[in-house]
C-alpha cells in the first residue's frame, strides 16, 4: 500500500485558505460544508470564503457551451486571486474538478487564457492553486491533525469512493495512477478504521443524471454499493456532492456513506449534528457508534 | 470557426475540441469502460467512426442520436483511449452542435431541459439552487411529478433552501452568459 501523496501543507505563509464551497453546499451538501468548516477549526486553518464567488457550470456548462465551460471557473479563480487568496480548497469534487481542469488548460493555452479574460472581463495570472477535499485533509493531517484524533473509529471497515471527478481529468490526481488512486486511504487509517480492496472506487454513479435519467443513476449507484457490500465494507467514504446524493438519497438504506471530512471529524471527537451526521437518509449511527451496534 | 451545417465534422470537431478523430483505430476501449453505453443508441466508438466518414447521413445520424446526452462525462473512455483523443470532448462538442441546428433526439430532451434548467438558475442569480433548477426542469420536461416526496425530506435536512443566494455580480454573470453565447453563434 503505497503512502498518501501530501501535498504541501496548504497553511502557514501565504496566510488564509481561499474557500470555494460551491452550490451544493449551501443545499444537497450541506453536510460536507459543515464538516469541512468544522475540521478546519479543530485544526486551527483558518478558511475565507471568495467573496462573491459564482457557481463553476458544472456538468450543465461543458455539455452545453464550451466558453461557459472556462469562463465561469475563470471567474471564481481570477476573484480569489484579486481578493490575494494564494490557494483555494474546493470541497466538491465536482467544483473542484472544473477549477483544477480550467487552471491547467489556461496554462498549457494562451490563447485560451486570453479569450477567457476577454469573456469573464477579468484579468488572472494564474498565481492560485487548488486543492481538493482529499488534497486539504491530507495536509491538515500531515500538519498536525493526525495528532489530534482521539477518537478513532477501529471497529469499522471503510472503501474508499473516488468516482470520477476524484480520479481522472487533467491535473485531478496528480503524480496517481488515474485507475487506482490511493489519497483518501492514509487519512481512513488515520481516523481509525480499516481500508478494504474494492472493484468500483473508480467507477461512476451515474454523476448529474440524478433526475433526468434516474434509473441509470439507480443502475450504476445499485452496484457500487452492491461491490461495498461484497467486499465486506461498513462504509463508503465519498468526496463528490453527486456521488453522495446518488449512494445515500437515491439508494435509501443501502449502506452509510460519509464524507472524508466527516469521518475524520468523528475521529476528531465532534459531535455527529456538527458534522451533519444527522442530515444523511441512510441511517449513520453505527459509523457514529463506532461500529457497535 | 465554420461550423454551419455544411461544414465538414470532423473539422468542426477538431476546431471546438482539440482532437482529430480521424486517428482513431477504432480499437472499443471507450466503450468497454463507458458506464452509460448499455443506455445508448450508439457505442462511444461508433460516435468516433461516425465523426470520421465526412458523410452526411452519419453526421445526421451522429447529431440526432441519444447517445450524446447520454455521457455522464466521466471521462473513463478519455482516461484510457490508447490515442489519447478524448472522446469526451468530442462528445461535448457533438452536444453543442445538435442543439445550435435543433437536432436533439426526443429521447434526450429530459437531460438538454436539466442542463438548460442549471444554467438558467446560474444565469440569474450566480449559482445553482435547487429551487429554480427543479422548478424550471419539470416545467421544461413536463416531469411535474418527478421526486414529489424527496422534496419534504430535503427540507426536513435543511437541504433545500427556499430562497436562493443571488451574487452581488449577478451582471457580470449575464454578460458572460451574453458573450458565450454570442461565440456561439459566431
Amino acid at each position: 500500500m503505497t503512502p498518501p501523496r501530501c501535498p504541501p501543507p496548504p497553511r502557514g505563509g501565504a496566510g488564509d485558505i481561499g474557500y470555494y464551497p460551491g452550490c451544493s453546499l449551501a443545499g444537497g451538501a450541506v453536510e460536507l460544508d459543515l464538516s469541512i468548516r468544522a475540521l478546519a477549526r479543530v485544526a486551527g486553518a483558518e478558511l475565507r470564503e471568495i467573496d462573491d464567488w459564482n457557481c463553476c457550470g458544472a456538468t450543465a456548462a461543458h455539455s452545453l457551451n464550451h466558453d461557459l465551460a472556462v469562463a465561469l471557473p475563470f471567474r471564481a479563480l481570477a476573484l480569489a486571486e484579486a481578493q490575494g487568496l494564494g490557494t483555494v480548497l474546493a470541497p466538491c469534487a465536482a467544483c473542484f474538478s472544473r477549477l483544477k481542469g480550467t487552471l491547467v488548460r489556461l496554462g498549457r493555452d494562451p490563447g485560451l487564457a486570453e479569450r477567457a479574460a476577454r469573456l469573464a472581463g477579468l484579468p488572472f495570472q494564474g498565481k492560485v492553486r487548488v486543492v481538493s477535499i482529499n488534497g486539504f485533509i491530507n495536509g491538515l493531517l500531515a500538519d498536525g491533525l493526525a495528532g489530534t484524533l482521539t477518537r478513532p473509529l477501529p471497529g469499522l471497515k471503510a472503501v474508499p469512493y473516488y468516482g470520477c471527478l476524484l480520479s481522472r481529468g487533467e491535473g485531478i490526481n496528480e503524480g496517481e495512477d488515474p485507475e487506482s488512486p490511493s489519497a483518501m486511504e492514509g487519512a481512513i487509517k488515520a481516523a481509525g478504521c480499516s481500508v478494504l480492496p474494492w472493484n468500483f472506487a473508480t467507477e461512476c454513479c451515474g454523476g448529474g443524471f440524478s433526475m433526468s435519467k434516474t434509473e441509470a443513476v439507480m443502475d450504476l449507484g445499485g452496484a457500487v454499493l452492491s461491490d461495498a457490500k461484497a467486499a465486506g465494507a461498513d462504509l463508503v467514504v465519498v468526496g463528490c456532492p453527486m456521488c453522495h446524493s446518488n449512494l445515500d438519497m437515491r439508494r435509501r438504506g443501502a449502506m452509510p456513506v460519509l464524507y472524508l471530512s466527516e469521518l475524520l471529524g468523528l475521529a476528531a471527537g465532534l459531535s455527529p449534528a456538527a458534522l451533519g451526521l444527522d442530515r444523511h437518509f441512510t441511517d449513520a449511527r453505527t459509523v457514529c457508534a463506532g461500529g457497535r451496534p | 470557426m465554420s461550423q454551419g451545417p455544411d461544414a465538414d465534422l470532423a473539422d468542426a470537431v477538431r476546431d471546438a475540441a482539440g482532437v482529430r478523430v480521424e486517428r482513431c483505430y477504432q480499437c472499443g476501449k471507450c466503450t468497454a469502460g463507458c458506464p452509460m453505453a448499455r443506455h445508448m443508441d450508439l457505442a462511444p466508438n461508433q460516435i468516433m467512426r461516425l465523426a470520421q466518414t465526412g458523410d452526411p447521413g452519419d453526421r445526421e445520424a451522429l447529431l440526432r442520436s441519444l447517445a450524446i446526452w447520454c455521457c455522464a462525462g466521466c471521462l473513463t473512455c478519455t482516461q484510457r483511449c490508447p490515442r489519447e483523443l478524448d472522446p469526451a470532448a468530442v462528445i461535448d462538442a457533438l452536444r453543442e452542435l445538435s442543439r445550435r441546428e435543433g437536432k436533439v433526439s426526443p429521447r434526450g430532451r429530459r437531460i438538454l431541459a436539466f442542463h438548460e434548467a442549471f444554467l438558467a438558475s446560474v444565469e440569474h442569480t450566480g449559482r445553482m439552487s435547487e429551487v429554480p433548477l427543479v422548478g424550471l426542469y419539470k416545467l421544461w420536461s413536463g416531469d411535474i411529478f418527478q421526486d414529489l416526496a424527496v422534496a419534504p425530506a430535503m427540507l426536513a435536512r435543511g437541504k433545500l433552501p427556499l430562497i436562493p443566494h443571488v451574487i452581488k455580480g449577478r451582471t457580470e454573470i449575464r454578460r458572460i452568459f451574453e458573450a458565450c453565447r454570442a461565440k456561439e453563434k459566431a
